[in-house]
């Protein structure tokens, strides 16, 4: 029986917290099965299969977790949307499509640990009836799909994935989806769509993927880390969980840190730590001066490198209330000395490439023009006005895309404007960049 | 012959993934063109019409689908298809200058092939932020933490006639007491001596569901 704890923990130092998603990531072997059943696994399932599918999904709201693929949905308020008694199949689907630049956690965890997110999804299934998960997993994460095969296939020889599950009743298996890269796989009708063989452009919504999902049968999908988190909240109790993080953000969550910083990585931590304490006390500090925060995967607002946004604390509300958003949680640092033009064109040519062409704004708002006005401005062929023409053209494509790739690719693009329109006009008035480019590569 | 004549149980073993449906067997598109790029390097027009048959569509369609992605060639690639991605994150920390590097050592321009098996794409961003700037190498795996000193040692290597092999690095490890530590054994964290695990006995079978 766990105690919750009398005040939230907000903080990686907090003497009560201690990672758990991550646990074993790092350790030797960990990937293999007799690794995680000496560590305790397959146990939260089994309390799943004591305490029934209803109360499996009572247990995920009052744990309060949201789904960690970056929307921030309730997952246990997801779940409940699965139909009941309706007699067709149901499917429980994996984004394991990682490919929000600044994004490298679930990496880990699909590679160091995968029978956690198997676990995760039986508990998935279970709670929703369903009879199969496909964990769709990006193309070029070759180890961890292998490593995910495996551990299927471990899982399946030990009983933990087929017929009657240790005696549940319950029957459930896992395939193995590889994609092909496409960014917009991520999107979870497109995602679908992929999986069936199909051009990944995204579907209309409604019908929501809970009514007609894949193959046309009820669908849910999660972010392998959402999968991982509902693992540790059967193992450990909803009361741990919703000790941990803010009022409305509950739980743990992997946060990853790139760019100039003195160690880069993935850390967990509590949701409502702050910046200060993610970029200082774990990661080791901006290795130089630092204009720009990116907190949440290249699609989240920038944010300025200021004690306000130092002292935020990182959990849904709060970066939003600071004008971003959380994202996956994959910050990134750009230093005061590179160029914020070039850099958010290199994010605008990402999105320009990863848009799939379905709809008007986004091929040709985005693809056509946006990408266009940038490469003109680093070039050093931009003319007075052009900003404003990039501004207006922004107006034009927010909230008018299809999916919300279009707008994604204006995150970066306005906070940018927005923070540092002064270099902006430089360029576009004078040709020349107020940072030239530099050698960034490290010769050993 | 065709690719898959005499792979008949592996066909099968990727059919049996997904649904006996028409619409389940048109999933089974992505792992079976996989199959023939890891193969061969590239999807040809005969295989595009071998796989449509298989999951019984036609090659147009296959094509449609095949070009919608872009890990998949229709052209021939090197023996070593080396990957750079040049997203923002590797950006900051180099891919620009090692991509230059690159492509003169090699002299080698995206699309072509050299007369020693090497080709070369610029991707975007591959989930490898924390070791940037980053290879990846065909369809095998990624070199991490690419300084120009190892990006000319693994050339050479590859020169002289075998890849070395692909790294995994996991930047951040946890320790058996729920410290986090660097790969390279630092403890990261103020105070790391007073971390424990918060619960560490997990819940009992019986004690769920309610308050």
């Amino acid at each position: 029986m766990t105690i919750a704890p009398p005040r939230p923990i907000t903080s990686g130092k907090d003497p009560r917290f201690a990672p758990t998603l991550y646990a074993s990531v790092g350790q030797p072997e960990s990937w293999t099965l007799s690794s995680y059943l000496l560590a305790g696994g397959y146990q939260a399932v089994q309390r799943a299969f004591a305490i029934g599918n209803d109360a499996v999904i009572d247990e995920m709201k009052k744990s309060g977790l949201r789904g960690r693929g970056g929307a921030g949905f309730a997952t246990g308020l997801k779940w409940s949307f699965m139909p009941l008694n309706d007699g067709k199949p149901h499917i429980v689907i994996c984004n394991a499509d990682e490919s929000e630049p600044g994004s490298f956690k679930d990496r880990y965890l699909l590679s160091e640990d995968p029978h956690q997110l198997i676990e995760g999804m039986l508990i998935a299934g279970f709670a929703m009836r369903a009879s199969v998960g496909y964990i769709y997993i990006r193309g070029e994460y070759v180890k961890a799909a292998e490593r995910i095969w495996e551990a299927i296939h471990a899982a399946r020889e030990a009983g933990f994935l087929g017929k009657n599950i240790l005696g549940s009743g319950f029957d459930f298996d896992l395939q193995v989806h590889r994609g092909a890269g496409a960014y917009i796989c991520g999107e979870e009708t497109a995602l679908m769509n992929s999986l069936e063989g199909l051009r990944a452009n995204p579907r209309l919504k409604p019908p929501f993927p809970a009514a007609a999902g894949l193959y046309g049968l009820p669908t849910t999908i999660n972010n392998v880390e959402t999968f991982c988190a509902a693992t540790q909240i059967l193992k450990y109790g909803w009361e741990w969980h919703a000790g941990m993080g803010t009022e409305k953000s509950k739980g743990m969550k992997l946060f990853q840190i790139s760019g100039a910083v003195l160690r880069p990585g993935v850390y967990e931590l509590p949701l409502g730590t702050t910046f200060r304490e993610l970029i200082y006390d774990w990661a080791g500090g901006p290795t130089e001066e630092i204009k720009a925060i990116i907190p949440g995967g290249s699609s989240c607002p920038m944010m300025p490198f200021t004690d306000a946004v130092l002292d935020t604390g990182m959990d849904y509300e709060a970066i939003a209330a600071a004008g971003s958003m959380l994202g996956t949680g994959g910050v990134t640092l750009i230093p005061r000395k590179d160029c914020i033009v070039s850099a958010t064109w290199n994010l605008v040519r990402f999105y320009a490439h990863e848009s799939c062409g379905k709809c008007t704004p986004c091929r040709e708002g985005i693809s056509g023009w946006m990408v266009r006005m940038y490469e003109k401005q680093v070039r050093g062929q931009g003319q007075p006005g052009d900003v404003q023409l990039i501004l207006d053209m922004s107006d034009n494509i927010g909230g008018r895309s299809f999916c919300a790739l279009a707008d994604a690719c204006l995150g970066p693009v306005l906070s940018s404007i927005k923070l540092f329109r002064e270099e902006y006009d430089a360029l576009a008035n004078t040709g020349v960049a107020m940072y030239p480019a530099r050698k960034r590569w490290k010769d050993a | 012959m065709l690719y898959f004549d005499d792979k008949q149980s592996l066909v099968a073993e990727i059919l049996a993934r997904y649904p006996s449906s028409p619409q389940g067997k048109r999933s089974a598109l992505m792992p079976l063109l996989r199959e023939i790029q890891n193969a061969h390097g590239f999807v040809s027009e005969p295989h595009m019409a071998e796989v449509a048959a298989l999951i019984g569509t036609t090659a147009t369609e296959v094509r449609s689908v095949l070009s919608f992605y872009s890990t998949y060639h229709t052209m021939p690639t090197g023996r070593f298809h080396l990957q750079v991605c040049s997203t923002l994150m590797c950006a900051l920390a180099g891919s620009d200058e090692l991509w230059d590097h690159l492509t003169e050592t090699l002299d080698v321009q995206p699309g072509e092939v050299t007369a020693d098996g090497f080709s070369v794409q610029r991707v975007e961003c591959l989930g490898s932020c924390g070791t940037a700037p980053m290879l990846q190498l065909n369809d095998e795996g990624y070199y991490e933490g690419v300084t120009r000193a190892r990006c000319d040692s693994l050339i050479a290597a590859m020169r002289a006639g075998s890849a070395p092999e692909t790294d995994h690095p996991v930047p951040v490890v946890v320790d058996a007491d729920g410290r986090q530590f660097l790969a390279t054994g630092e403890a990261v964290g103020a105070n790391t001596d007073s971390l424990y695990p918060l619960s560490t006995k997990p819940k009992s079978a019986s004690s769920g569901g309610s308050v």
